[in-house]
């Protein structure tokens, strides 16, 4: 398995190379937006790898509240915090497209709206975890995740109504897509989840050595605080051993 | 089922009587939102006709912040002595602790609205063109939404460093929609420009759905050790 690692990585770099030249040099360039419409590329495969992290996440998270399983919360902190770091991605390319394109930054639109709202949810998902260093984090983070799922849906219809009663700025949605730019897209989406899948990858393993050490200090502290009286007869240099 | 309803009235009846002698939680809330009434009503001093439209915004956020308040002291007092140790060792069932709590907070939030409307209808000059009937079930489904997922999130954020910060950073982004409904749906009755049906729904299917899932997960918050 660990050897594995470095020739994903590898390959992921390849692919993002040739992902990022045919975004730039081989996609025909959008007819009325100009060159400014090549940041589709980044924008919707971000944003489809974060809702397939956030997605991972909450299945992670239910799998935990029945298993009770290490592994399955090692995931969902995992796919939370790289999912924040796309979702971040696709908040901040998204505007940069809207405003030559729409003419505004922002726009309360449904799925802006709800992508930022998604956002929000998993921040305070990653705050909870943060300020919360004890061995119930997990239930908690879990119990959240499923509350953040049950959100969404709720989110999508509200602004959905709330949008169709008022003047849309935006006319968007809908169209068909050059066969060409789709295939620049699904490459680009294809590179997108393998870096992502190799960040979730090397974060897990960072995760399994951080809970190792835990367990192997409060081990070591547990059985340190046994014997106080020899321990402080020991020189300073022999009691590491 | 009935011991639930039995257990359940017993620790209403405990809390509301704590409440009653100390009015910590009420005063409280009171004063903060007669503060940010104040406050906005002199940041922003709108004609009636404009008031129509920004006080269901208003209104609710002086709410929300109030409700904060007393969410934060639900569970802070069941930690002096070991109270909540106790219950989580005794076999009673802990929904009915939490339903205890959450019925709780809705009439201290409620006490809250009663007083508090009055204040805003004077200064804000309101006058409902809609049909003002329908406030009632937004009040009541609105505060229920507010209370019942900030119980539960109050209860998970005892177990953070800092709680009460915790507890607005974890109740905001899930509330949401609710708010939204709240919101839109009060300035759809003052103005009486849109139905508020579709928001009235919106937050039944919110209450519903919280509701149940507070119902469900409480018992592994409580016993999470």
């Amino acid at each position: 398995m660990k050897r594995a690692f470095p020739i994903l990585a590898v390959l992921t770099a390849i692919l993002l190379s040739y992902a990022l030249y045919e975004a730039l040099m081989v996609a025909p360039t959008e007819r009325t937006m100009g060159d400014v419409q090549r940041i589709f590329y980044y924008h919707v495969p971000s944003a489809w790898t974060a809702f397939l992290l956030f997605f991972t996440n909450l299945v992670a998270s239910v799998v935990y509240l029945i298993r009770r399983n290490p592994v399955a919360d090692a995931v969902a902190v995992v796919t939370a915090e790289v999912g924040v770091v796309f979702c971040t991605v696709v908040l901040v390319t998204g505007p940069i497209w809207a405003r030559p394109v729409w003419g505004i930054w922002w726009t309360w639109d449904v799925r802006l709206t709800s992508t930022l709202v998604l956002w929000l949810i998993y921040v305070s998902y990653l705050i909870l975890r943060r300020f919360s260093d004890s061995a119930q984090t997990p239930v908690l983070a879990a119990a959240l995740a499923v509350f953040g799922a049950l959100d969404v849906p709720l989110v999508y219809f509200s602004i959905w109504f709330f949008r169709t009663q008022h003047p849309q700025p935006v006319i968007g949605g809908g169209g068909s897509i050059d066969p060409r730019m789709l295939r620049v897209l699904m490459i680009n989406w294809l590179a997108f989840s393998c870096f992502a899948f190799l960040i979730c990858w090397s974060r897990y393993r960072l995760e399994r050595l951080r809970r190792e050490v835990e367990e192997a200090q409060a081990l070591e502290s547990l059985l340190g605080s046994g014997d106080v009286s020899t321990k402080a007869t020991v020189p300073p240099n022999r009691s590491r051993q | 089922m009935n011991s639930l309803w039995s257990i359940t009235l017993a620790t209403l009846t405990k809390d509301i009587r704590l409440e009653w002698r100390s009015k910590d939680a009420l005063n409280s809330m009171l004063f903060f939102s007669l503060l940010v009434v104040v406050i906005f009503s002199f940041s922003f001093d709108p004609l009636a006709e404009e008031s129509r439209h920004i006080v269901g915004g208003l209104i609710w956020v002086a709410f929300l912040f109030a409700a904060v308040v007393a969410l934060n002291q639900t569970w802070a007092r069941e930690l002096r002595n070991q109270v909540l140790d106790a219950y989580r060792v005794s076999p009673a069932p802990p929904n009915a602790l939490f339903l205890a709590k959450a019925l709780g907070n809705f009439i201290f939030v409620s006490v809250l609205e009663a007083l508090m409307t009055p204040l805003f209808v004077v200064f804000y000059n309101l006058r409902v063109l809609g049909p003002s009937w329908q406030l009632l079930p937004i009040v009541i489904l609105g505060t229920w939404a507010l209370v019942v997922n900030g119980t539960f999130f109050a209860a998970m954020s005892l177990r953070t460093r800092s709680r009460e910060i915790m507890l607005p950073l974890l109740l905001f982004p899930i509330s949401i929609p609710a708010v939204l409904g709240m919101v839109s749906g009060t300035t759809a009755i003052l103005t009486g420009e849109t139905s508020a049906r579709f928001w009235i729904v919106l937050l039944l299917t919110y209450d519903v759905v919280f509701t149940t899932a507070c119902l469900a997960l409480f018992g592994l918050v409580l016993h999470a050790e």
